[in-house]
C-alpha cells in the first residue's frame, strides 16, 4: 500500500496537498496497490481526498501535533505507515516535507527520493523515481533498493486530476507519540500572494530594473496575472527585493507554468532554477542576452516600456 | 560550545553538467569544485561567530575522498579549528553519508551539527535531518536566523511563504539558509595557518546502500525562441492563451 502524508496547513488542504494524494494513486497503479492518506492534526475537507485517489483516509489527532516538530511528525508518519503496512510513503517537497524525509528515512532504513518530479516506473526490474540534479541542469533516474520507499515529490511537478469519489471513509489513528522537544513561539505566513515555490505563474525582475523603486511595473503585471513576483541574485544581494525572492541555483528553484523575466540576462546560475518552469518569456532590451536561448517567448525592447503594455494586454484579455 | 560543520564538495556554480556517452554517470572532465555554498557562507561562517562570541570549538567534517581536502582546507582558511574526513572513496548516497556522520558525532557530543540546506549537486536538502534522527536531537530545517543564549537557541526558519520562530535547546541538528550569516573571504594568515590545522582521516563504518542512480538525463533543449514585436502585447497574451495555454 502506498500512504500519502496530505499536509493540512492550518486546517485546510492546499494544492500541494491534493497534488501528493494523485502522485500516491499513480504510483499506487504502477504497482498494482492501493492509496491511503494520512492526515496528521484537525483538518476539514478529509473525506474529500478520495476524489483525488485516496482509497481510504487516515487521521491522527494529538496535542502533540498541534504545532509543527519534525521529530514528532516523523514518529507519527513512520508509526502510521509500519502499523498500516505501508511500503512506499509520499510526501510534499515543502518545507515540513524536507524537514521529516529524511528523519523518516533514518528512522526506517528505508532508500529515499526528495524533490522527485516523475511518477516512479518499474525498469529494469528496480522501483525507479527521476528527480532534478544540479539544480535542474540534469536528472537522475534513482532506484529505491530497499523494501519500504520514501518520495516527496516537488510541487508542480504533477497536474491535479479527479481520480476517484469524495465521501471516502476517514478512520481514527492511534499511535503515541513523544513530547515535542522545539516550541514554535511564532508563524507568520504573508497573506494574498501564493508563496513561489507553489506558484503557477511567476513575474521576475533583475538588474535591467535598475533601483528598487522601479518595481511597479513588475507588480502590476504579477497583479493584472495574478502572479507571484520573483528576482535575480543581484537584486537579492542588494536588497532590493527580499531574499525570499531570489531565484535560481542558489535559491528557490521553481517550475511554475509560466516565467515571465524582464531585464534578466540569463547566468547559468539563474537558468539552472527556472528552466524546468513550462513556458519561459524573456523580456530584455539587449537581443544578444544569453537568457533568449532559453526562452519560448522573447521581446526584445525596454522593459520600462514593454511590461506596462503587456500589463495592458492582459487587462484587455482578462476583460473580455 | 562544541560545534561541527558538515560540509560537501559540489560542482562550481557556473559548471555546464555533461554525461558520460551512456547517462550512466556526470563527466566530471575539467569540473572545477567548491565547498557546497550553503555549508561555506552561512553554516560555517554562523558556527564560527557562535565561537567567536561564547568560545569553544568549531570542528569540519567531509564524508569522501582525499580529493575533497582542499575543499576541507578552504574551511579552515576561512577559521574551523580542525577538521575530520571519513574516508570513503566511493559515490555513495545520503543515508550511507547521514550514518557515517553520525557514528562520528555520537561519540563526540556536540552542541549544534550545522549543515548547508541542500547541496547544489544532489539538491536532496536530507542529510542533515537523517542525522539528527540517528543522534535523536531535534533537526530544524532552512534556518536564516540563528540566536544562542547558553544552552537556549531562537531560530528562525524559512517556511512557504513566510517566517517560523522556535526555540529549542542544545543539542540540536540545524540546515542552514540565506540570511543566517555573511559570507567570509579566507585571508592570507587563515590560509597560511590552514595548512598546519589538523585533520584527522577516520575509516567508515559499514551501511548497506539503499538507492542508486541507474541514469542521468539532460533535459530537452528548448526549441528557437520565437519573438514578438515589442509593440504588440496582444499577440504575446494570445499566444501565451492559445498556444501554451498558461494563461
Amino acid at each position: 500500500m502506498v500512504l500519502v502524508y496530505a499536509e493540512a496547513t492550518n486546517g485546510q488542504f492546499k494544492k500541494m496537498a491534493h497534488e501528493v494524494v494523485v502522485y500516491g494513486k499513480k504510483t499506487a497503479d504502477v504497482l498494482g496497490t492501493e492509496c491511503h492518506a494520512l492526515v496528521l492534526g484537525d483538518a476539514s475537507g478529509a473525506e474529500d481526498l478520495g476524489r483525488f485517489g485516496a482509497s481510504k483516509v487516515h487521521q491522527l489527532k494529538s496535542p502533540n501535533l498541534e504545532k509543527f516538530d519534525a521529530a514528532v511528525y516523523t514518529v507519527a508518519v513512520a508509526e502510521a505507515a509500519k502499523k498500516l503496512g505501508a511500503t512506499v510513503i509520499v510526501l510534499s517537497h515543502n518545507s515540513t516535507g524536507k524537514s521529516i524525509c529524511g528523519r523518516l528515512a533514518a528512522r526506517l532504513e528505508a532508500g529515499s527520493v526528495p524533490g522527485a518530479n516523475a511518477i516512479p516506473m518499474m525498469k529494469d526490474g528496480f522501483f525507479t523515481v527521476r528527480k532534478p540534479v544540479f539544480s535542474g541542469k540534469a536528472f537522475a533516474d534513482v532506484q529505491l533498493l530497499t523494501d519500504v520507499k520514501i518520495i516527496s515529490v516537488a510541487g508542480n511537478s504533477i497536474p491535479v486530476e479527479e481520480l476517484g469519489q469524495g465521501g471516502t471513509t476517514v478512520e481514527a489513528l492511534d499511535i503515541t507519540l513523544p513530547e515535542p522537544r522545539t516550541k514554535v513561539v511564532k508563524h507568520q505566513v504573508a497573506t494574498g500572494r501564493v508563496p513561489l515555490p507553489e506558484a503557477e505563474l511567476v513575474v521576475s525582475g533583475g538588474r535591467g530594473l535598475k533601483g528598487p523603486e522601479n518595481w511597479g511595473v513588475v507588480e502590476d503585471l504579477a497583479e493584472a496575472l495574478g502572479a507571484t513576483t520573483a528576482c535575480s541574485r543581484p537584486v537579492a544581494d542588494s536588497d532590493w527585493r527580499p531574499h525570499h525572492e531570489h531565484v535560481g541555483q542558489t535559491g528557490v528553484a521553481i517550475r511554475p507554468n509560466l516565467y515571465i523575466a524582464a531585464g534578466i540576462s540569463g547566468a547559468i546560475q539563474h537558468l539552472a532554477g527556472v528552466n524546468n518552469s513550462k513556458t519561459i518569456v524573456v523580456i530584455n532590451k539587449d537581443a544578444d542576452a544569453p537568457f533568449f536561448k532559453a526562452a519560448d517567448y522573447g521581446v526584445v525592447g525596454d522593459l520600462f516600456e514593454v511590461l506596462p503594455r503587456l500589463t495592458e494586454a492582459v487587462k484587455k484579455y482578462k476583460g473580455q | 560550545m562544541k560545534l561541527l560543520v558538515c560540509v560537501s564538495k559540489t560542482p562550481e556554480t557556473t559548471t555546464k553538467i555533461q554525461l558520460t556517452g551512456d547517462g550512466g554517470d556526470i563527466d566530471t572532465t575539467g569540473v572545477q569544485y567548491i565547498m557546497n555554498p550553503y555549508d561555506e557562507w552561512y553554516a560555517l561562517v554562523r558556527a564560527l561567530e557562535l565561537k567567536e562570541a561564547a568560545g569553544g570549538s568549531v570542528t569540519i567534517l567531509n564524508v569522501g575522498p582525499a580529493d575533497n581536502d582542499s575543499v576541507i582546507r578552504k574551511g579552515l582558511a576561512i577559521g574551523a579549528d580542525d577538521a575530520v574526513r571519513i574516508d570513503v572513496t566511493e559515490e555513495k548516497d545520503s543515508l550511507y553519508t547521514a550514518r557515517q556522520i553520525a557514528e562520528y558525532a555520537r561519540a563526540e557530543s556536540y552542541d549544534i551539527v550545522f549543515f548547508g540546506k541542500e547541496t547544489i549537486s544532489y539538491n536532496g536538502s536530507e542529510v542533515g535531518a537523517m542525522v539528527a534522527e540517528f543522534l535523536d536531537v531535534p533537526y530544524i530545517g532552512e534556518a536564516s536566523k540563528l540566536e544562542m543564549n547558553g544552552t537556549q537557541a531562537t531560530v528562525t526558519r524559512d517556511i512557504e511563504g513566510g517566517e517560523e520562530v522556535i526555540e529549542l535547546e542544545t543539542p540540536f541538528a540545524i540546515s542552514s539558509a540565506k540570511g543566517l550569516a555573511e559570507q567570509r573571504i579566507p585571508n592570507m594568515r587563515g590560509i597560511m595557518m590552514a595548512k598546519r590545522k589538523p585533520l584527522k582521516v577516520v575509516p567508515p563504518t559499514d551501511f548497506p546502500d539503499t538507492t542508486r542512480i541507474a541514469h542521468y538525463d539532460k533535459p530537452e533543449e528548448k526549441g528557437s525562441v520565437k519573438l514578438i514585436d515589442a509593440d504588440n502585447m496582444d499577440e504575446l497574451v494570445r499566444l501565451l492563451h492559445e498556444e501554451a495555454k498558461v494563461i
